[in-house]
């Protein structure tokens, strides 16, 4: 209990860092993700292949990698420049949205082609289908799958503490510059971690109740 | 050439040709359909019936010839398709409601996308709608809460919501029990009685019998007749139409 009130700010301004990251990488990937996905079922063949692509790059390379992108080679394109912070959303961002494009995708997969037909019968364009028909049942069957991959993506935020960004996963740093006691003070990151988890759980839960009503 | 030209057929297929893979399913198909008739297309199962009905709005494309729609050629996929296709209603065996949204909101959509009909004014229609196919109280309700037959109405009304000039039926009461069957017929009935353009594929004699101006026989992907309904029921001329009323009317 002492390495936690001794370092409460540490804790304090840690975990707002973790929370500040994960939000922003989590509707980054949510949106960036279900465009890629509306990309990967497009009846044009380039955007096809083009998100095709992004998948497969993205989601077969290691997060650690794609942070060491945005901290050392980015910065060499000279395009915008980005601080620590943003360096780290951008890269769970890209990282996380090939995930999330997958799911949607699976999501897209499970709505009856009977749907998308009557759509059409009814004189809505392709990107109309999409936006009020398919892709609001699509969700509505990949809530599980969606939340798995966000709280991934909340876990994946302690990756940035190398890339000079003070979330929790940085704690340790200086717990042992200080020579803290490591093992009760990370057993709290643990207690915290466990703790943030837990409103996406109920989020994900009241997601599918609600759903199964409207069905 | 003096004096107006007539005015076009509201469907003119000609010398239409389907492949699915090896399979010949329709086999140069001609077929015009005037404004205001209502045409049932009978044969046996496999014989292109169904998919004749979907090339008209393309949901099929087709290999060879051409289809019109009100003097209009059917474009390629695209804005000026769905254009088209909002012109033209369709009711399907497995009625297609949009399973996330309440019934008013499924015959609503397409006239708030489509059409951009203010919302107050859409749901004005969609219950005027609702109310005569006979489900004005069942609005609020999900699609998977009505019976198979208060579906079909509903897919109905979404139809005509878009005031549709010529109304497709695949099937309508294929996949319904039995009980069900005579509420969807009725309001497929009304409809044709309005002078609604109908293309109507079905298994249902008396509808057939009852309701329509004329009767196109396929088999094969061919139409084998084309009469009305009277000469063909009590006349056949051909062989597989005899063979086919002789195999539904002897039970």
């Amino acid at each position: 209990m002492s390495v936690l009130t001794n370092y409460s700010d540490l804790f304090l301004s840690a975990f707002l860092t973790t929370i500040q990251l994960f939000l922003l990488s989590a509707v980054g990937s949510l949106v960036l993700g279900t465009v890629l996905a509306m990309l990967r079922v497009s009846p044009v063949p380039v955007l096809r292949a083009a998100a095709t692509t992004y998948v497969t790059l993205l989601r077969n390379t290691p997060l650690t990698l794609v942070f060491f992108f945005f901290a050392f080679a980015y910065p060499l394109l000279k395009i915008l420049e980005l601080d620590p912070f943003m360096g780290a959303v951008t890269a769970l961002t890209l990282y996380t949205s090939a995930f999330i494009c997958e799911v949607v995708r699976s999501g897209i997969n499970t709505v009856p082609v009977g749907q998308a037909e009557a759509s059409r019968a009814l004189g809505l364009t392709f990107g109309q289908m999409l936006a009020n028909v398919v892709l609001p049942q699509a969700m509505r069957s990949v809530v599980p799958p969606l939340v798995s991959t966000l709280i991934a993506l909340l876990k994946n935020t302690t990756v940035a503490a190398g890339f000079s960004v003070g979330e929790a996963g940085a704690i340790s740093y200086r717990l042992s510059e200080e020579g803290a006691n490591m093992l009760a003070g990370l057993s709290w990151v643990a207690v915290f971690f466990v703790v943030l988890v837990i409103p996406l759980t109920l989020v994900q839960r009241g997601l599918e109740k609600r759903w199964s009503v409207a069905r | 050439m003096t004096g107006p030209t007539p005015a076009p057929p509201m469907i003119r297929m000609t010398g239409v040709d389907k492949f699915f893979g090896p399979l010949h399913v329709l086999k140069g198909v001609n077929l015009e359909v005037p404004k205001g008739q209502v045409v049932v297309v009978l044969g046996p199962s496999g014989s292109g019936k169904s998919t004749l009905c979907r090339t008209i709005n393309r949901l099929e494309p087709i290999d060879q010839g051409t289809i019109e729609v009100d003097g209009q050629p059917l474009p390629a996929e695209g804005k000026e398709l769905a254009r088209l296709r909002a012109d033209v209603g369709m009711v399907f065996q497995s009625f297609n409601l949009f399973a996330h949204k309440s019934i008013v909101d499924n015959v609503m959509l397409a006239p708030l996308k489509v059409r951009k009909t203010p919302a107050a004014e859409a749901r004005r229609t969609a219950m005027e709608l609702l109310e005569r196919v006979g489900i004005a109280n069942q609005a609020e309700k999900f699609p998977a809460q009505l019976s198979g037959g208060q579906q079909q109405r509903a897919a109905i009304a979404r139809a005509l919501a878009m005031r549709p000039k010529v109304m497709l039926f695949d099937e309508p009461t294929s996949a319904l029990d039995p009980e069900m069957v005579q509420e969807v017929l009725d309001v497929m009935t009304t409809l044709a009685k309005e002078g609604m353009t109908m293309l109507v594929v079905t298994h249902e004699m008396g509808f057939a019998r009852k309701a329509a101006d004329r009767v196109i026989f396929m088999a094969d992907g061919e139409v084998v007749e084309d009469s009305t309904p009277e000469d063909f029921f009590s006349a056949p001329k051909s062989n597989r139409a005899k063979d086919f009323l002789g195999k539904i009317l002897t039970h």
